[in-house]
């Protein structure tokens, strides 16, 4: 139990934490995103591992991982495009349309790297390249909150801008305000004259580029490499992480927080002597009770709001 | 009635057809050997009789996970669960075969009922969360199934691991609890005879007990299904709890007979190949049977060609994707729907 402790209250562990959470961060505010809009982007989980491979080729190629981060980020919209296009237009059912995405994706990465590297577990004979670590000036220099904070990559600053960009977008611009208005009421949207089309579309392309960031910081920070399934569900943790916020970019960021603690614990305790399977568990057993402490909160809340009209009426 | 079915069925045919070019198109591409490729796509599980049997090897656990998936999907539970389930049935199969000795045929039943048991126990989870308090089935079933693998191992490596095997499997499983190949030269097993009872009662419950009634309407419309009396927060459970059984089943029939000891280092993968199964059926356990054909017939085919040529066999998923892509667009081809609806209604006026 000690060393549990120990463990925990680390400057290592609170890194790691921040490096974890990164990726489910970014997939969050994806699912966010494409959810206000009313459209369920459940393809993340393919689309990040799509763009993780892109990232890896394209930054292999020309020696470049911005690069890299490019191209991630180009693969991340032509999915969501795919995505957009089926259930927007050929109405596609969006759920099952996101899980031909993923098998796809799960499937269509392996047959692309084995063409590419001639491998179909790892990507080790590219030689891909790395996005930048940050050290951040004079945080760096504090005790412990520096160590905590700084030298992380950069998409994991840019994961937390993200936090704020996608507060900014929702809440203070026109486009913003019309993806929740859709989202809200597409009927009364569709009646002054916004096309409920175009704005889930808009929404799951914006969807898209953030899943893409993700998908780069996978292969190109958070490793130095692509392998198989290497997203290892955190597409759909994110949806997790993105329902327990409640939808909204603060509540979002704190549960991927969340989630990332129980990655990171579950990377950590790998050293003490529980079984291996039982510590890879934890984020997911997390997630399940997570999303269900969650539901029954909301349920809950339903039920007294509906206790309350019926006392009114 | 009898037009909108041609029509459905004209449509997959159509989406198959599309995907196919979609295949050649790539290995065009791809291929130094394209013809030599596509030979061996279309026609290598065909070319022997071994060949063929592995395609009819692979129908079996086909069968059960889409059987599976089709009950939840017609219930409209998104519930990605069969892939947890049909792995931690086959441990449960293999702890009962290892653990226990029984006579002959007593064996194996009481270890697939246990696989069974196992695999509803597992989907009990997400169903639960979602009766009672209403959290996405989706995520939490995914969740399930990265749980139900590390627990499988677990058990594997903890209690039925044979430290003389020299890589990390199970003991052997007795002989008593194996299911029958009964086709020399192939390993086709009595499993296929369990698959096809499996699809004709499935197919019973869902279209002629009041339970499978009551499973459809909520699938159809959950609101209407509440008005009208019908318990659908039973449906969500039990509709869950009988997909989970299912594919449990699936995966102690698989492992007591294709195999002689539990040797999964990873997720067979038959869970979400049952989806795309059950979405080419239509969700109709009387269609299941060809469609696990024809994605058993496409992956052997797949296997061969990257066996012989420069094409690897994953390209399959691409193609499975746009299939499942079409077929679930409403709108493909919905012109013709309209034109012939148009036609229809003139006759009869």
């Amino acid at each position: 139990m000690d060393n549990l402790f120990n463990i925990i209250f680390s400057t290592n562990f609170g890194y790691a934490v921040l490096r974890v959470t990164t990726p489910i961060l970014f997939a969050a505010l994806a699912a966010l995103i494409s959810d206000r809009a009313g459209v369920i982007n459940i393809s993340l989980e393919g689309t990040m591992l799509a763009a993780a491979l892109t990232g890896v080729i394209f930054s292999a190629y020309t020696g470049s991982a911005w690069v890299g981060l490019l191209f991630a980020v180009i693969a991340g919209i032509f999915m969501s495009s795919i995505l957009a296009y089926f259930s927007l237009y050929l109405k596609t059912d969006i759920i099952l349309g996101g899980i031909a995405l993923n098998l796809m994706a799960s499937g269509g990465t392996v047959f692309v790297l084995y063409l590419v590297a001639h491998d179909k577990g790892i990507s080790a004979s590219l030689a891909s390249k790395v996005l930048p670590q940050i050290e951040l000036p004079l945080i760096s220099k504090i005790p412990v909150i520096g160590p905590v904070l700084s030298n992380h990559n950069v998409m994991t600053y840019f994961s937390l801008i993200a936090v704020i960009v996608v507060y900014y977008f929702l809440y203070r611009t026109p486009l913003g305000l019309r993806i929740r208005a859709v989202g809200e009421n597409p009927d009364a949207a569709d009646s002054v004259g916004i096309s409920v089309r175009q704005i889930q579309f808009v929404s799951l392309i914006a969807s898209g580029i953030l899943a893409g960031f993700g998908g780069a910081y996978m292969s190109m920070g958070y490793v130095s490499w692509f392998s198989r399934d290497m997203t290892a569900g955190r597409g759909f943790i994110a949806l997790a992480a993105e329902a327990m916020g409640m939808a909204t970019p603060i509540g979002t960021f704190l549960a991927s927080l969340l989630f990332g603690f129980a990655d990171a614990l579950s990377n950590s305790l790998q050293s003490l002597r529980i079984p291996a399977e039982f510590v890879q568990m934890i984020p997911y057993i997390t997630t399940i009770i997570g999303l269900a402490i969650y539901a029954s909160r909301r349920t809950q809340r339903a039920g007294a709001k509906t206790v309350r009209k019926e006392v009114k009426a | 009635m009898q037009k909108s079915t041609l029509f459905e069925f004209l449509r997959t045919v159509i989406a198959v057809l599309i995907a196919i070019i979609m295949a050649f198109i790539i290995i065009f591409f791809i291929s130094k050997q394209p013809i030599e490729a596509i030979n061996r796509f279309l026609f290598g599980p065909i070319s022997s009789f071994r060949h063929f049997g592995n395609v009819l090897e692979m129908v079996i656990p086909l069968i059960f996970t889409s059987l599976a998936v089709s009950v939840m999907f017609q219930a409209k539970q998104f519930n990605m669960g069969a892939e947890g389930s049909f792995f931690i049935g086959a441990v449960a199969a293999a702890a009962i075969g290892i653990k226990f000795k029984l006579p002959p045929v007593l064996h194996p039943l009481v270890a697939i009922a246990a696989g069974g048991i196992v695999g509803g126990a597992a989907n009990f989870i997400p169903a639960f969360l979602k009766a009672r308090w209403k959290a996405s089935e989706l995520v939490s079933s995914l969740m399930l199934n990265y749980i139900m693998f590390n627990l499988g191992i677990y058990f594997i490596n903890y209690y039925l691991r044979d430290p003389y095997a020299g890589a990390m499997v199970s003991y052997t499983v007795n002989p008593t609890a194996n299911l029958p190949q009964f086709v020399p030269r192939t390993r086709i097993h009595a499993g296929i005879f369990i698959a096809v009872l499996a699809v004709i009662v499935v197919y019973y419950f869902l279209y002629r007990t009041r339970w499978g009634f009551a499973l459809r309407m909520t699938g159809i419309n959950s609101k209407f299904a509440d008005y009208s009396g019908i318990n659908t927060n039973m449906v969500i459970l039990y509709s869950q709890i009988i997909g989970g059984m299912i594919a449990g089943i699936g995966g102690a029939t698989e492992l007591l007979g294709m195999y002689q000891r539990f040797q999964w280092q990873s997720l067979p993968g038959y869970g979400f190949d049952g989806i795309i199964v059950a979405i080419l059926a239509r969700n109709n356990p009387l269609l299941i049977p060809v469609a696990a054909v024809f994605l058993a017939y496409m992956r052997i085919g797949a296997d061969l060609m990257s066996r012989m040529t420069d094409v690897p066999s994953e390209m399959v998923s691409v193609i499975q994707a746009v299939m499942i892509m079409l077929i679930a667009a409403e709108a493909f081809l919905s012109y013709w729907r309209h034109k012939m609806v148009v036609r229809e209604a003139k006759i009869d006026g």
